[in-house]
């Protein structure tokens, strides 16, 4: 069965993924929002930025993150690689068009239209997307949530290069999957990956049942 | 039409690779052994009729790719370990494992300048220490028996960083993430930069020599010459530059 070690991995890649959709869900929302809504002719470009991680190899990603969080970038004389809160910073840019997409294209169906009427009987904007628009685009922030914690649970390639390994902190479980897997471990291995792949089958299928129940939004 | 000229251009294809008898060559090494791979090919005189390719990897993943037939003809192992079990799972063709580099572990401390104790540098104030993963990297394991024939093993936990190869531990410390890096003496050697800082030669007693073997995959005449020349004057002259020891 599972070994304490595995616990351990597996419940840390699940707060991993925990923290990082909140976070996401925080950054994401007035982002795709802002996109759903500018008229501004370069908002491609943001488009494009945050399309990224969708093409870029991991290792691309987790090579720039080692430089950046070390002590000659964004921590300034101390590293946040090897730490939890590193593996976060890569996981919300890691995951982040998969929380951006979804509300982006939720928030266009929903259109301005819901919002207007809500305008005409004297909502101020911020309430009117509290009580008007987030409720309509429910399922994108569901689908965006889903996704986001799904993709950080099957993070490896920017941890890999980020992590250091170290159990309790950055070793995750696709992390020790590896492990388990060059050095022969082939048991320990198959059954952290069972685990890992029937909690990310199940998510999918959340989401696809989601996606046909509302037919608004897209995967 | 198409066909039957595709069929001439590689009829003459094969009739002129037949006349130069060159053969394609296709090298497996361990990722530290790489650079060195390909000095020594440059100083191989065969190196212009046959085709020799350098294929870098870790060596448990060369190993697991072999053992799914791989085209590989010759694997430079980090190890003796995965040769050997290679050999005896009989993949080996012609003769056993043998050694041709011993690895050497050196302390890396961008930070310090000249010569200074192993020791001194392990009581120092840093955070990280960089070290390969010891269950699978041989440099790794290497690390943790010197660390623990030094009695820091134990202190030091929460401050390792561990690499997946020795490649990787090497960069957490360029990168300036680790103070410390246990690594490969061969990883400071005929590069094309300068490193600076402090390294500090780990005692060869307090861990157990890494004695990086070599197998033959196929009987080409090709890999059999290469392997020939490995042993030769020239090639452990080469070895010897870039940080190895020669058995």
């Amino acid at each position: 069965m599972l070994t304490p070690d595995d616990i351990q991995a597996l419940l840390l890649t699940l707060k991993l993924a925990a923290v990082s959709t909140v976070i996401l869900l925080l950054l994401g929302t007035p982002l795709a929002w802002w996109l759903a809504h500018t008229r501004w002719r370069a908002k491609f470009l943001i488009e494009s930025v945050i399309a990224l991680p969708l093409v870029l190899p991991p290792t691309v990603l987790g090579f720039y993150l080692l430089l950046a969080l070390g002590p000659n970038g964004i921590a300034g004389g101390s590293t946040l690689a090897f730490t939890f809160y590193g593996l976060v910073i890569g996981s919300v840019i890691y995951s982040l068009p998969f929380v951006v997409q979804p509300l982006q294209d939720a928030f266009i169906s929903v259109g301005r239209r819901p919002l207007e009427v809500a305008a005409t009987l004297r909502t101020s904007p911020l309430m009117a997307f509290f009580k008007v628009a987030m409720p309509l685009a429910r399922p994108g922030f569901i689908t965006a949530a889903i996704l986001g914690f799904a993709h950080t649970l099957g993070e490896f390639g920017v941890v890999l290069m980020i992590g250091g390994n170290i159990p309790g902190e950055t070793r995750v479980a696709s992390i020790a999957i590896y492990d388990h897997v060059e050095s022969l471990e082939y048991a320990q291995a198959h059954i952290l990956a069972a685990v890992l792949l029937i909690v990310s089958f199940v998510m999918l299928v959340a989401v696809f049942i989601l996606n046909r129940r509302f037919r608004t939004v897209r995967l | 039409m198409r066909y039957r000229s595709l069929a001439q251009a590689l009829l003459i294809l094969s009739m002129v690779s037949g006349t130069a008898m060159a053969e394609t060559v296709n090298i497996a090494v361990a990722s530290n052994f790489a650079s060195a791979a390909r000095a020594i090919i440059k100083a191989y005189p065969n190196s212009t009729e046959d085709q020799l390719n350098v294929i870098p990897g870790s060596t448990g993943k060369l190993y697991a790719q072999i053992k799914n037939g791989a085209p590989f003809d010759l694997f430079f192992a980090a190890d003796s370990k995965r040769p050997e079990l290679l050999h005896s799972e009989g993949f080996v063709i012609g003769g056993e494992p043998h050694t041709y580099a011993l690895g050497k572990l050196v302390l890396w401390s961008p930070a310090h300048r000249g010569l200074i104790s192993v020791t001194a540098l392990l009581d120092g104030d840093f955070r990280y220490i960089a070290i390969a993963n010891p269950r699978l990297a041989p440099y790794g394991d290497a690390a943790r028996q010197a660390l623990s024939a030094l009695g820091y093993w134990d202190s030091l936990q929460g401050r390792l960083v561990i690499g997946e190869s020795i490649g990787q531990a090497f960069q957490y410390v360029d990168s300036g993430n680790a103070e410390l890096g246990l690594l490969a003496l061969s990883q400071f050697s005929g590069s094309h930069r300068e490193y600076s800082g402090a390294i500090g030669r780990v005692p060869d007693d307090i861990y157990t020599p890494i004695q990086q073997q070599v197998v033959m995959l196929s009987d080409k005449s090709g890999a059999r010459a290469f392997l020939e020349f490995v042993s030769s004057g020239i090639a452990t002259d080469i070895l010897r530059t870039y940080g190895y020891g020669v058995p």
